[in-house]
């Protein structure tokens, strides 16, 4: 470790420490979660759960104002035909974005949740992410998803992670704080747990998968070993993080596989967008049909359900 | 040894006593009985080992077995090439014991020359038979999987009667080679070789408690041998229907595997095969995940 | 580690409903013969008895009891049809037995489900596992039935004659792959004995004989209980016992094999140490626990059933433990999400209930999950016993139901010497992320299946048997084919 990794591990908890992860054991565990069948009442349940769930999100480079509004209407009338649909719980955009969301929002009960610190890949000076964040927050952000600096991670600078993720933390003020350990360039399972526990050390609202940007992006593996660090963090510290899995989420059924997983490692009080978000753009529109496919019996088109 | 006659001076006689531990004591229980030639002279005193030599020499074995499975395959061997060099350098000690048990001058050399061949035979499978009965099993999910042979552990052996030396060695080289211990019982009729090859052991290097050897009657210890609950195998080699079926019910107490090798002809090269050492083996599977 | 304040909770909020499995593909005769010589014929004696949902209490079937006349009749047509099989090519039988695999497969919903109905297992697992595996097996040792001279260098491999198979309740038709497909194989015929409390799916397995046309009186099943077993094991006409069961009923089949020349093979009872270091892969390791001991309710002769913890994790370890037992399902065995089905029968949730007095009787301390379980039927919820010793009863003795007795440990040796005290050798675990430490404790473990870093796996070309009072022999693999062969020089 270096020297900077030496001075600020006053909280860096020892990550040697963090149990090691079988792969193969996930993979069964996983098989296993996958196996619930989930029909009736509780799959009606848990299709809305998932609706309040979800950050409606565009990350491109060709994002306007434009399309951002489009979004942002689309969070708030998911489904108009379906009576009784719950909102989605956030839109995600880019920090030039989010005055365009807060304003296409307003009076509405959708957080608004922006990507920020040199998103997706990280690589700039702490300053300038110090300064995204600031510009985020300040436009009107209350949720700030950050991604770590995989490169230092992946060098054993874990200090400088660590230290990076709490100044951040520091510049959200009251916004949440999201953080993005883009599990797909960690290349381990093993580095996912580590991270996770460096994360929420350092003060982390939420721990979320990735940025979408990069393939795999969430899976339910990297999901549960994520997980199962929440839980251990809650049983040392009784503080709760939240989680969400983002990229690659596209089905209704396998977004209530995630539930299902969410269930049964870490309990009931995990289970509302408080804690919980999938950071998705067309698992929206596949868990609407489904929902109408519950309501009547009959298996929907895509053309019924509005792209925005 | 008998005494010779005409000898100008008084020879001095051999005691012939059991091999318990590495070591050589008389039988516990002080007895003997007087092992007689055609003629009906007394050739020498032989111990009459009881139940508890046997129970000692279980403990010993019992007490020696990891060791000796843990010692490497290429030192089992090693240790099996040294107990034939001994041999053969007694050659002439083990034909005149066998002639003096009423053997054949020729069919005595033969003997002898069998078991020390027969010893480098078993001595060369030590680092082979692993190789040749192991298998590597491709499971379908995603393990590691193999199965390899490990000794079964303890074995009581009643040593073929008819043959006092090659019969013996046969049946000791399998077990041991492949990591086992054993209590032999030794011939009734001919055991003055089973106690020299104790001898042999004993200047070789192999360590005490591997194999034991007990003279004695069969008709006290069968039912011991076959009964004993630290005992893992017992191998029998001319039992008759009636003595191998309460010998085969009492080794069901704690499910020993009962290795039966009646009607063998040990002189015959078929009597030596590696299917031998794979009756007192048992085959543990491993299974690990293949994962990152 | 979890105070009241931040316990988990799994009580409450979204629930699974009810995910049943239908039955109404399958089909159940009223009433079911013995089969033997290829047909489906009465009982000597005329005498039936029933086979019940161990969830319902309900009956599902008659099934015929096989007197020792009706096993001399199978035995019989066993041998008649020995000749023909063993003379016929055996890449012929070898497609006989595939016959049996593909067809198997086809019907597998089928089978799933009345495996399940029978026997109590949840509908997963027949269907995860117990079927597919069976199917597996004939496919696997169809294929060796030609090429057994590889097998084993230096010898001829020459059948035995007639098997004599008899097979325990907990996987029914799993064992009866297991059995029948390398007898067949190797150029046997087989009577084989279903266990009284699960005869149907081996009863639907007869039908599978008949349907794939394999030669009459090859394959034949009589059903009934202990006495009809001891008929199989006593008849001078039976060349080979095959046994999977206690080994209380063990030894007694190898006594009365004592005098005879039949080969027999054992597959008996277990407790298995499953062995937690503080290096391992935690979450991982507490899943492989629960497969380990919570699998088909416990009712499994491998189950991991003595959990040693290192001392450093033991506490860390048993609240994820409960935790996880938490969201376990007790219910209805063909509710698609039910983890833990019924307990086998009325006599087996006895003697479970035995234990668990036993154990707090000697001062362990027990726990079991809050989940509920239904009103009728045979249930036991997921237990722990902790506070207990190699000296406890629950230690020793193999309960045969989902009861985990826990033991921490400070050293490697320590762990190791309490794993081997024990008259079974059948399997054990080991969980450690040290590789040198895995092939140590693997290598000491006196037991004939080791699961590294995971717990009760099976597959058909994997050998699975025990050492000591666990059994002999093994099934499974190349090394399964000898106990149904003669090695000639």
């Amino acid at each position: 470790m270096s020297l900077t990794a030496v001075d600020t591990t006053t909280r860096l908890p020892d990550l040697s420490a963090v149990p090691a992860v079988d792969e193969v054991g996930v993979n069964e565990r996983v098989a296993r979660f996958q196996s619930r069948s989930i029909k009736t009442a509780s799959k009606i349940e848990a299709l809305k759960l998932v609706l309040s769930m979800i950050d409606l999100t565009t990350l491109e480079g060709q994002d306007t104002p434009g399309k951002v509004r489009q979004l942002c209407q689309k969070a708030i009338h998911l489904h108009d035909a379906l009576p009784d649909l719950p909102h989605v719980a956030a839109v995600c955009v880019y920090p030039t974005m989010v005055g365009v969301a807060r304003e296409a929002l307003a009076g509405r009960d959708i957080n608004i949740a922006s990507v920020a610190t040199a998103f997706p890949s990280g690589q700039a000076p702490l300053s300038v992410k110090l300064e995204d964040t600031r510009m985020a927050v300040a436009a009107g952000a209350n949720e700030i998803d950050m991604v770590i600096s995989r490169g230092e991670f992946l060098a054993g600078h874990h200090g400088r992670v660590f230290d990076e993720i709490v100044a951040i933390k520091e510049a959200c003020g009251d916004a949440h704080l999201k953080v993005i350990l883009e599990t797909g360039e960690l290349g381990t399972l093993d580095r996912v747990r580590k991270a996770s526990v460096l994360a929420m050390h350092a003060g982390a609202d939420f721990i979320k998968t990735s940025t979408g940007k990069i393939q795999p992006a969430a899976t339910m593996q990297v999901t549960l070993v994520m997980l199962q660090a929440i839980r251990d963090y809650y049983y040392d510290t009784g503080r709760m993080v939240g989680m969400k899995p983002a990229g690659g989420i596209s089905s209704a059924k396998l977004a209530v596989h995630y539930l299902v997983m969410l269930r049964e490692t870490l309990g009931n009080a995990w289970m509302t967008p408080d804690w919980f978000r999938f950071g998705a753009s067309s698992l929206a529109n596949d868990v609407l049909m489904q929902l109408q496919k519950q309501k009547t019996g009959v298996y929907q088109s895509p053309d019924y359900f509005s792209k925005d | 040894m008998a005494q010779k006659s005409g000898s100008k001076r008084l020879s001095v006689a051999k005691t012939y006593k059991i091999y318990i531990d590495g070591k050589f004591p008389r039988t516990e229980s002080g007895r003997y009985f007087a092992l007689e030639d055609s003629k009906g002279g007394v050739i020498a005193n032989v111990c009459r080992s009881s139940r508890k030599d046997f129970r000692n020499a279980v403990v010993a074995a019992r007490k020696a077995q990891p060791g000796w499975a843990k010692a490497s395959a290429y030192l089992r061997g090693q240790v099996l090439y040294r107990v034939a060099e001994m041999l053969e350098g007694r050659r002439d000690q083990f034909i005149a014991e066998l002639v003096l048990q009423g053997v054949g001058q020729r069919a005595a050399e033969k003997e002898v020359d069998l078991s020390i061949d027969r010893l480098i035979y078993f001595a060369g499978w030590a680092d082979k038979y692993q190789q040749v009965f192991s298998a590597v099993n491709p499971v379908s999910s995603s393990h590691f999987n193999f199965s390899i042979l490990e000794p079964t552990g303890v074995v009581s052996m009643l040593a073929p009667n008819d043959s006092g030396l090659l019969g013996l060695v046969s049946n000791v080289a399998p077990t041991i080679v492949g990591g086992n211990t054993c209590i032999v019982l030794a011939s009734e009729k001919l055991p003055l070789c089973a106690v020299s090859f104790a001898e042999v052991l004993h200047a070789s290097d192999v360590p005490g408690g591997v194999v034991n050897i007990l003279t004695g009657h069969r008709s006290e210890l069968t039912g011991q041998f076959a009964s004993h609950m630290d005992v893992n195998a017992i191998i029998y080699c001319d039992a008759d229907r009636k003595t191998a079926q309460s010998l085969q019910h009492a080794a069901a107490d704690n499910i020993k595997r009962v290795v039966s090798r009646t009607r063998t002809d040990w002189f015959k090269s078929s009597a030596q095969h590696p299917y031998l050492i794979r009756d007192t083996q048992e085959v543990k599977t491993t299974w690990h995940p293949i994962g990152v | 580690m979890a105070t009241p304040e931040n316990k988990l909770a799994f009580d409450a909020g979204w629930q699974y409903s009810p995910a049943p499995e239908s039955t109404d593909h399958i089909k159940v005769r009223k009433r079911y013969g013995l089969f033997i010589g290829g047909d489906f014929v009465a009982p000597e004696k005329g005498k039936y008895f029933d086979t019940v949902n161990p969830a319902t209490e309900e009956k599902l079937s008659r099934v015929a009891l096989a007197s020792d006349a009706d096993v001399d009749k199978a035995v019989k047509a066993a041998r008649k049809a020995y000749g023909p099989w063993v003379r016929m090519k055996p890449a012929e039988r070898g497609k006989y037995i595939y016959r049996i695999a593909r067809i198997m497969q086809e019907r597998s919903r089928e089978f799933a489900a009345i495996e399940s109905l029978d026997g109590g297992k949840p509908i997963r697992e027949s269907r995860d596992v117990d079927v597919p595996l069976a199917a597996a097996h004939f496919f696997y040792y169809a294929g060796w039935a030609d090429k057994l001279e590889y097998a084993f260098p230096g010898r001829k491999a020459r059948p035995l004659g007639v098997a004599g198979q008899i097979i325990p309740w907990n996987f029914p038709l799993l064992m009866a792959a297991w059995k029948i497909a390398p007898a067949l194989a190797c150029g046997n015929t087989v009577v084989l004995k279903p266990a009284e409390t699960t005869p149907l799916t081996a009863m639907k397995l007869a039908e599978v004989v008949a349907d794939a046309g394999i030669p009459d009186g090859v394959v034949n099943i009589v059903t009934g209980a202990g006495e009809t077993g001891a008929a199989i094991v006593n008849h001078p006409g039976v060349d080979k016992i095959a046994f999977t069961g206690s080994t209380e009923v063990g030894r007694i089949i190898q006594q009365a094999l004592a005098g005879t020349n039949k080969k027999y093979t054992l597959e008996l009872g277990g407790k298995a140490a499953n062995i937690i270091f503080a290096d391992a892969a935690i979450d991982q390791a507490v899943e492989g626990i629960i497969n380990g001991i919570f699998f088909n309710q416990g009712h499994v002769c491998c189950a991991g059933s003595r959990l040693f913890v290192q001392e450093s994790v033991a506490e860390e370890v048993i609240q994820k433990l409960k935790d996880r037992m938490e969201t376990l399902i007790v219910g209805d065995p063909l509710d698609k999400n039910t983890d833990i089905g019924a307990i086998n029968s009325r006599q087996q949730l006895d003697t479970i209930e035995s234990y668990l007095a036993i154990g707090q009787g000697e001062g362990g301390e027990m726990y079991q999950s809050s989940c509920p379980v239904p009103d009728k039927g045979y249930w036991c919820r997921p237990t722990l016993f902790t506070g207990v010793s190699q000296s406890n009863r629950v230690v020793q003795e193999e309960i045969f139901g989902p009861v985990l007795a826990i033991q921490t440990f400070r050293t490697f040796d320590e762990a190791l010497t309490k794993a081997n005290n024990t008259p079974y050798g059948l399997s054990g675990g080991v969980w450690t992320d040290k590789g040198a430490k895995i092939f140590k404790m693997t290598q000491s473990v006196r037991a004939g299946v080791v699961w590294a870093n995971t717990f009760n796996k099976f597959d058909p070309t994997s050998p699975f048997g025990g050492y000591k009072e666990s059994g002999m022999g093994r099934e499974g693999g190349l090394h399964g084919l000898d106990a149904y062969l003669r090695l000639e020089a």
